[in-house]
C-alpha cells in the first residue's frame, strides 16, 4: 500500500484514540473534583497539564490556571493540536485523504463527530451536561473502532490502523497512571487512606478498568495492584502490555515474519518485541525501586522510539519530498508530527 | 394545503415539464401526480433528508475565499429532469459525432495540420491557444485517442432545441454528483422509480476503468491504474476520491509518485510499484516541473518523459486544451463537416469571434445584448452578461477585447430552458443546463443523461456551483 496512505491510517486511529483518552481523563477528573477539597483543586489540574506535557502552550494561552481553563484547553482549544477538537479535526483530515481505503461507515462516523463539533452542537451539549458530552466522545470513538473492526478489510491498512491505536493507547495509559504521581495528597491525608484510594479508583475509571480490576483482584484498591493491572495485565485491552503485545502482533502481520521464537525483521519489531518481554517480566518491586514516574517516563520514551522506527521503515520516502518545495496544498496533515516527538 | 405547483407558469421560456399552454408534458404526468399531492412541509422534510445524507457522506465541494466552513454541499433540487428516450438518442448521436470530430482535430493539429492548410482554421488561432502544446507535435498518443473523458455542456433554447454551449476536454468534473444525486433520489422517492423505467447510471465507473485499462502501454494484461489528484484542498477532491473508490484504484498525489529510468512508480510500504495508467485530475501546467511550470509541487518530475517513451499512459492526453478553447469551439461544426463530411447533429450556439474584424465590430456595438466570454476561463468567471452588466463592466470588457481580440467570443443571450425547482415553499421555474459525460475508449459510451445544473437564483442564467448553482437528478427513460 502507498506509504502516505499507511501513514494517514496510522494517524487516523491514533488521533481518534487520543480524543477518546482526553475525554476519559476530563470526565473522571471532573467527577473526582467533587470528592476533593477546593484547595487541592488547582494542583490537581496542574498535574493534568503536566502529564500531557503541554505546560508551555497552556501557559501561553492562559496566564491563570483554573479548572475551566484546563477543561477548555483539553477539549475545545483549536490552538492546542492535542485538544479533543483538534484530534477529531486531524483524524478527519487524515480520513479524507484515504477515503477510498476506509469503509463508508468509518468515514461517516468520523465525519459525524467532526460535524458535531463544527456545528456548535458540541458546545451546547457540553454546557448542558459535561458527563453526557464526554460520554458522547467516548462512544463516538468506540463506535469508530468497532465499525473499523467490522467493516474494513483486515489487511495491511487495517494493521497500520491498529498500530496507531495501540501505540496511542499504551502511551495514554502510562500518562493517566502518571497523573497520580503528580497529585500530592492533601495535608493530613495518609497514603492508603480514603482520598488516596479515591484517587487510585479514579485512575482505574479513566481506563474503564475499575470493574475488570475488581474481578481480577477481588479486593481493595491498592497502589501496587493498580499499577500491576494497568502495566502488565495480559488480558485487559488498555493495559500497556496488552497494547504493546497487540502492536507487536500487527507489526509481524505487516512484515510477514513469524512471531514465534522471537523473530523479527525490522527495527520497529525488535523494539516492540523487547518492550513486550520487559513488560512481561518486570516485577512491581523493580518498578517502585526505579520510581513509578521514572519508569513511566522511560516507557513513553520507548514508545516514541517504536513510533519513529515504524515511520522510518514504511514511510521514509515521505520525508524526502518535504524539501522539494514550499509547503503547498498537497501536504498531508498526517505529517503534522506530534510536537513533542 | 395548497398544491405546490399553484401559480406555476412557464412564462416566455421552454419549460421541461409543462407545455406553453400550461398542460403537463406526457413524460412528467406520473411525477406531477406524486408531487402535487405533497405539502410543503412534507417536501421540506424530504429535502432535509437528502441534504443530511450529503453532509454526512461528505459529498461536498470547496468554496475558495470562504474562511469559515470551506466545504459546502452542492445544493440538490429534488425534482428530476426527465428526458424521453427518442430525445436522448438524438443527443447521444450528436455527442458521439462531436467527440469523434474533436479527436480527429487533435490528431490533425499535432500532426499535419491539414485543417489549417486547407484554410478552415486560421493558424494563428491554434498557435496562440493557451493550451496548445507544440512540444507534442508529431507525437503518437496511445490508441490515437486524445480525449478519453469529455463533458460537453448542452442547453436548450426557447424552442427546446439542444445546443452545445461549450466542450470540456481537459478534466471535466461533476460526474460524482450525478451518481450521488441518483442515490439520493432513490432513497428519498423510492416509489417514483417503480413508476418510471429510468436508465441506470451506476456502470459509469466500470466503463471509465475499462477506458483507462484500454489505453495501457504495451497491452499489459493487468495494468496498474491510479488517479492523480492535486490533494484534499482541491475543490473537486471529493470527486477524485469517489471515483478512485468506486473503481477500486489508488488515489495518489504527486509526492506518491517517482520516475526512475523512464518509468513511473508509486511509493509503497513494500518499496516501489510500477504505474501504467494515470487518470490525472491536474492540469498540464502542473504535471511536470521539468517540462511545464517549474514551481509546481503537485506534479511529478520526469513524468512527461516517461509518457513520451510510452511507458505510462495519461488520460486525458497532454494538450487537449486546444480543443476546448472557447475560440476553437466556434470551429467545431466546421470540423465535423471537414473530417466527417456530416452536418452537426447538435448545433453550436451562434457565436461571434472578436478575432474576425467584422464580428469584433458587431460585438463592440452590441455589448449590452451579448454574453462575452474569454477563451480559457471556466466556472462562470471571466464572463460578461451584457444585459445585466454595469457600464463600467462593459467598458472594461471593451478595452480587454480591443487589446486582445484573439481571446474573446460573444454569443446572444440564450433563453435557457427552465424546470421547476423548490423555492422556499412552492415550485418556481429555474434555468438549467446539462453536462453529459462521454467516454472514448474501445468504443464511445455516454452515461444516460448527465448532470443537470440549476441556476437557483431567480432569473439567473449562470448554473456554476461557484455562482450559486445547484443540481438535480436526470432521468433518461427506457420506454
Amino acid at each position: 500500500m502507498l506509504s502516505r496512505v499507511a501513514d494517514a491510517l496510522f494517524w487516523l486511529s491514533r488521533y481518534t484514540e487520543r480524543a477518546e483518552n482526553n475525554a476519559r481523563m476530563m470526565d473522571v477528573n471532573l467527577q473526582l473534583m467533587l470528592d476533593v477539597q477546593p484547595l487541592a483543586n488547582k494542583q490537581h489540574w496542574e498535574s493534568i497539564i503536566c502529564t500531557l506535557e503541554d505546560t508551555q502552550l497552556f501557559g501561553k494561552l492562559h496566564p491563570e490556571l483554573t479548572g475551566d481553563a484546563v477543561v477548555d484547553f483539553v477539549t475545545f482549544e483549536r490552538k492546542n493540536p492535542n485538544s479533543i477538537y483538534s484530534c477529531i479535526a486531524t483524524a478527519r483530515e487524515n480520513a479524507r485523504t484515504v477515503r477510498e481505503q476506509i469503509s463508508v461507515e468509518m468515514w461517516e462516523q468520523i465525519n459525524r463527530m467532526y460535524l458535531f463539533f463544527f456545528s456548535g452542537a458540541a458546545k451546547r451539549m457540553f454546557q448542558n451536561s459535561t458527563y453526557e458530552f464526554y460520554k458522547w466522545i467516548l462512544e463516538g470513538s468506540q463506535l469508530f473502532q468497532g465499525v473499523t473492526d467490522a467493516t474494513m478489510a483486515h489487511d495491511e491498512g487495517w494493521e497500520f490502523n491498529r498500530l496507531g491505536m495501540f501505540l496511542e493507547r499504551a502511551d495514554r495509559t502510562s500518562r493517566i497512571l502518571d497523573i497520580k504521581y503528580h497529585i500530592l495528597l492533601p495535608s493530613g491525608e495518609q497514603v492508603g487512606g480514603n482520598v488516596d484510594t479515591v484517587q487510585w479508583m479514579a485512575v482505574l475509571k479513566s481506563c474503564s478498568a475499575l470493574e475488570p480490576y475488581r474481578k481480577h483482584y477481588r479486593g481493595q484498591v491498592v497502589p501496587w495492584k493498580v499499577v500491576e493491572f494497568l502495566v502488565k495485565n495480559q488480558t485487559f485491552p488498555r493495559s500497556i502490555l496488552f497494547c504493546v503485545d497487540s502492536l507487536d502482533h500487527s507489526l509481524h502481520e505487516i512484515t510477514g515474519v513469524d512471531r514465534g521464537d522471537f523473530q523479527y525483521k525490522v527495527e520497529a519489531e525488535r523494539l516492540s518485541g523487547k518492550l513486550c518481554a520487559d513488560l512481561s517480566f518486570v516485577t512491581m518491586e523493580e518498578i517502585f525501586r526505579i520510581g513509578l514516574h521514572e519508569y513511566l517516563d522511560r516507557m513513553q520514551g520507548r514508545l516514541i522510539k517504536i513510533s519513529t522506527a515504524i515511520y522510518k521503515e514504511f514511510c521514509e520516502w515521505l520525508e524526502e519530498d518535504e524539501t522539494q518545495g514550499e509547503p503547498q496544498e498537497n501536504q498531508q496533515p498526517a505529517q503534522l508530527q506530534e510536537q513533542r516527538n | 394545503m395548497g398544491n405546490l405547483f399553484q401559480g406555476y407558469a412557464p412564462e416566455a421560456y421552454f419549460d421541461e415539464m409543462f407545455e406553453s399552454t400550461g398542460d403537463v408534458r406526457t413524460h412528467y404526468q406520473r411525477l406531477l401526480a406524486r408531487y402535487a399531492g405533497m405539502s410543503s412541509e412534507e417536501f421540506q422534510k424530504k429535502r432535509d433528508l437528502a441534504d443530511n445524507a450529503f453532509l454526512t457522506q461528505g459529498v461536498t465541494f470547496t468554496v475558495y475565499n470562504d474562511l469559515e466552513g470551506t466545504e459546502r454541499i452542492f445544493p440538490f433540487d429534488l425534482i428530476p429532469r426527465i428526458i424521453p428516450r427518442a430525445e436522448w438518442e438524438h443527443v447521444e448521436r450528436g455527442l458521439g459525432q462531436r467527440i469523434t470530430a474533436l479527436n480527429l482535430f487533435l490528431h490533425d493539429i499535432y500532426h499535419e495540420q491539414k485543417i489549417v492548410r486547407d484554410g478552415i482554421v486560421p493558424a494563428e488561432i491554434i498557435h496562440s491557444a493557451a493550451h496548445f502544446r507544440p512540444e507534442f507535435m508529431g507525437f503518437n498518443v496511445p490508441k490515437d485517442i486524445y480525449i478519453h473523458i469529455c463533458g460537453s455542456d448542452l442547453i436548450r433554447d426557447h424552442d427546446g432545441n439542444y445546443l452545445v454551449l461549450e466542450d470540456n476536454a481537459r478534466s471535466p468534473s461533476g460526474v460524482s454528483y450525478l451518481l450521488e444525486n441518483r442515490q439520493a433520489m432513490k432513497r428519498v422517492f423510492p416509489n417514483l422509480f417503480s413508476r418510471y423505467l429510468v436508465r441506470p447510471v451506476d456502470t459509469y465507473c466500470l466503463e471509465l476503468l475499462d477506458v483507462l485499462r484500454f489505453i495501457a502501454p504495451h497491452a499489459i494484461p493487468e495494468p496498474t491504474v491510479v488517479l492523480l489528484t492535486p490533494g484534499i484542498y482541491n475543490s473537486a477532491y471529493f470527486e477524485h476520491s469517489f471515483l478512485a473508490r468506486t473503481m477500486g484504484i489508488e488515489i495518489v498525489v504527486g509526492a506518491d509518485l517517482v520516475v526512475q529510468d523512464g518509468f513511473v512508480y508509486m511509493k509503497t510500504t513494500r518499496g516501489l510499484k510500477r504505474v501504467d495508467v494515470i487518470y490525472r485530475r491536474i492540469d498540464d501546467d502542473f504535471l511536470d516541473p521539468k517540462v511545464f511550470r517549474k514551481d509546481s509541487v503537485l506534479g511529478v518530475s520526469g513524468i512527461v518523459d516517461a509518457y513520451r517513451r510510452g511507458n505510462v499512459s495519461l488520460a486525458n492526453t497532454i494538450g487537449t486544451g486546444v480543443a476546448d478553447d472557447k475560440v476553437t469551439y466556434y470551429f467545431v461544426p466546421k470540423m465535423i463537416k471537414y473530417y466527417m463530411d456530416q452536418d452537426p447533429i447538435l448545433p453550436n450556439v451562434e457565436t461571434y469571434l472578436s478575432f474576425f474584424e467584422s464580428d469584433r465590430k458587431y460585438i463592440l456595438e452590441n455589448l449590452d445584448k451579448l454574453v462575452v466570454k474569454s477563451a480559457n476561463e471556466s466556472g462562470g468567471y471571466g464572463m460578461l452578461m451584457g444585459p445585466q452588466a454595469t457600464i463600467e463592466q462593459r467598458e472594461s470588457f471593451r478595452k480587454a477585447i480591443e487589446e486582445n481580440p484573439r481571446n474573446y467570443v460573444a454569443q446572444p443571450v440564450v433563453r435557457l430552458s427552465r424546470s421547476p425547482s423548490f423555492c422556499e415553499d412552492h415550485f418556481e421555474g429555474r434555468h438549467i443546463d446539462l453536462r453529459p459525460y462521454i467516454l472514448y475508449g474501445e468504443k464511445i459510451t455516454i452515461i444516460p443523461g448527465g448532470l443537470t445544473r440549476v441556476a437557483l437564483r431567480k432569473n439567473s442564467l449562470v448554473v456554476n456551483s461557484s455562482q450559486g448553482g445547484g443540481s438535480k437528478d436526470t432521468w433518461v427513460l427506457n420506454d
